[in-house]
């Protein structure tokens, strides 16, 4: 059998911010074509460890290997999309000059911005100025941009905030569809019907993984009915 | 490195910058007044106003730029748009440039407008051609621009970045002699005017205005250069890919 490349492999992973110990001793596997749900409670690391693996964050020990190579490493700024929490999109621009501009930095066609545009559902706001669009259309136009170049991960911190229950629902659909499609993804959250819909669910708490499983052994371990007491009780045994 | 990001960039940030007419106005109108309003408060000296508003042309894009850059690069770092930046494929210098590109454009026209209304309507009388006025002008604003983008690293809000200005801008005024002859100052401050880039800057446009255009102006313009793109060098030190 052909041995795949793990879409993340972290060994020993150690992060200090600001003197803070943000991730002692991280080890976590990703594999290909999966959603994985990243659960934590703030402040526990989740941010700090999605930007060590797209490699804008600063480690201080460890290996953090993405699609074969290490983080941050030049090929993969072509494969490993990113989408922040805050969305970072120019708010003076519309939506299709931001996404058009990525789209040159990206030197992908141009018929990539409709189909992004299309994806997210952004198409009839194409020419707004996203300074006046809202929170949901917002973090969308983010999406959007990191969708551009057909990235083989991606990696989207807190994707649903602010985003109605159709539309929350609509973007999970896109999720399933391009991991379908052989996408990996990492999407935190904080909302447990999300947690649902993901192959396997990561949680995090103060640095270090409480679990890393599917969603159905984790409530047949915790013996809860629903991922939120699961999450609670797995919380309050730690 | 690429042409094809650079231009994008460029294109981008004049995209931005035509977004906002109010600051575009301000831009490309304050010069011109601030030089009409020298022109008036010198009224019985005209020999004064052609001593001084020569130079003052050359000088405006620097501060603007200044200011304009440290914000504008502010913004993409408060936004989180440079953290996005920097994880795809693109050389810094690509940012560096395409930024330099769009300000020297603004700064031509500034410039332009400037010079225009100096030379046309004020009557500002120069031995030396108007188009090494302009050309030291542009110049002056890359200037401007490397070391805005160089300080607002070090700015964390608007606010710090806009105090930038009277601790960065204002000294170096003072000091390059448009005032007073750098021989007239204490001992003390003409040795430090030599160490400050605007003194260059302002020597190049004295020159230029006196109609001396000769070696004297290159070496000027050599160190304006070469200051902007250390500036520049040390910039791009302060764009990260990876941040703590």
């Amino acid at each position: 059998m052909l041995a795949r490349v793990a879409a993340v492999e972290i060994e020993h992973l150690r992060v200090v911010r600001g003197g803070k110990v943000v991730l002692p001793d991280l080890s976590v596997r990703v594999e290909r074509g999966t959603v994985t749900g990243l659960l934590a409670p703030s402040g526990s690391g989740k941010t700090t460890l999605m930007r060590s693996i797209v490699g804008v964050q600063r480690v201080a020990g460890g290996r953090v290997v993405v699609l074969g190579l290490g983080a941050g490493a030049p090929p993969l700024r072509r494969r490993v999309g990113y989408v922040t929490q805050a969305p970072s999109v120019y708010g003076d621009l519309t939506v299709r000059e931001n996404l058009a501009y990525f789209a040159r930095v990206l030197d992908v066609p141009p018929a990539h911005v409709d189909r992004a545009l299309e994806i997210v559902d952004l198409a009839p706001l194409a020419r707004r100025i996203v300074r006046t669009l809202s929170g949901g259309e917002l973090s969308r136009t983010s999406l959007a941009t990191a969708l551009l170049g057909e990235p083989e991960l991606l990696v989207l911190d807190e994707p649903t905030v602010g985003l109605d229950p159709l539309l929350r629902r609509d973007l999970w659909e896109t999720f399933r569809r391009l991991a379908a499609g052989g996408t990996t993804l990492l999407v935190s959250s904080h909302v447990m019907d999300e947690a649902d819909r993901c192959d396997r669910l990561l949680l995090l708490r103060e640095g270090a993984l409480l679990a890393d499983e599917t969603p159905a052994s984790l409530r047949r371990r915790t013996r809860r009915e629903t991922l939120d007491d699961a999450f609670l009780a797995l919380v309050e045994t730690a | 490195m690429s042409v094809r990001i650079t231009l994008a960039t460029a294109a981008r940030v004049l995209r931005q910058l035509r977004r906002d007419p109010r600051t575009l106005a301000l831009v490309f109108l304050v010069p011109p007044v601030l030089i009409t309003l020298f022109r008036y408060v010198f009224d019985s000296q005209p020999q004064t106003f052609d001593r001084v508003g020569g130079p003052m042309v050359g000088i405006f894009p620097f501060s603007t730029m200044f200011v304009v850059t440290s914000i504008a690069m502010l913004r993409e770092r408060t936004t989180g748009t440079l953290e996005r930046l920097m994880s795809l494929p693109l050389a810094k210098l690509d940012i560096l440039l395409g930024y330099g590109i769009a300000f020297a454009c603004v700064a031509a026209t500034q410039a332009s407008i400037t010079s225009g209304v100096a030379f046309g309507l004020l009557g500002l009388d120069v031995q030396g051609p108007v188009w090494l006025v302009v050309l030291l002008a542009i110049a002056n604003a890359i200037l401007g621009m490397s070391l805005g983008l160089f300080f607002s690293a070090f700015a964390r809000t608007e606010f710090q970045a806009v105090q930038f200005m009277p601790a960065v801008v204002f000294p170096q005024l003072l000091l390059c002699g448009l005032l007073q002859p750098r021989s007239h100052m204490a001992h003390a401050l003409e040795v430090i005017s030599y160490a400050l880039p605007l003194t260059w800057a302002y020597d190049a446009l004295a020159h230029a205005v006196s109609g001396r255009t000769g070696a004297v102006v290159v070496r000027d313009a050599a160190i304006v250069v070469g200051v902007a793109a250390t500036a520049l060098a040390l910039g791009a030190l302060t764009l990260r890919r990876r941040t703590g």
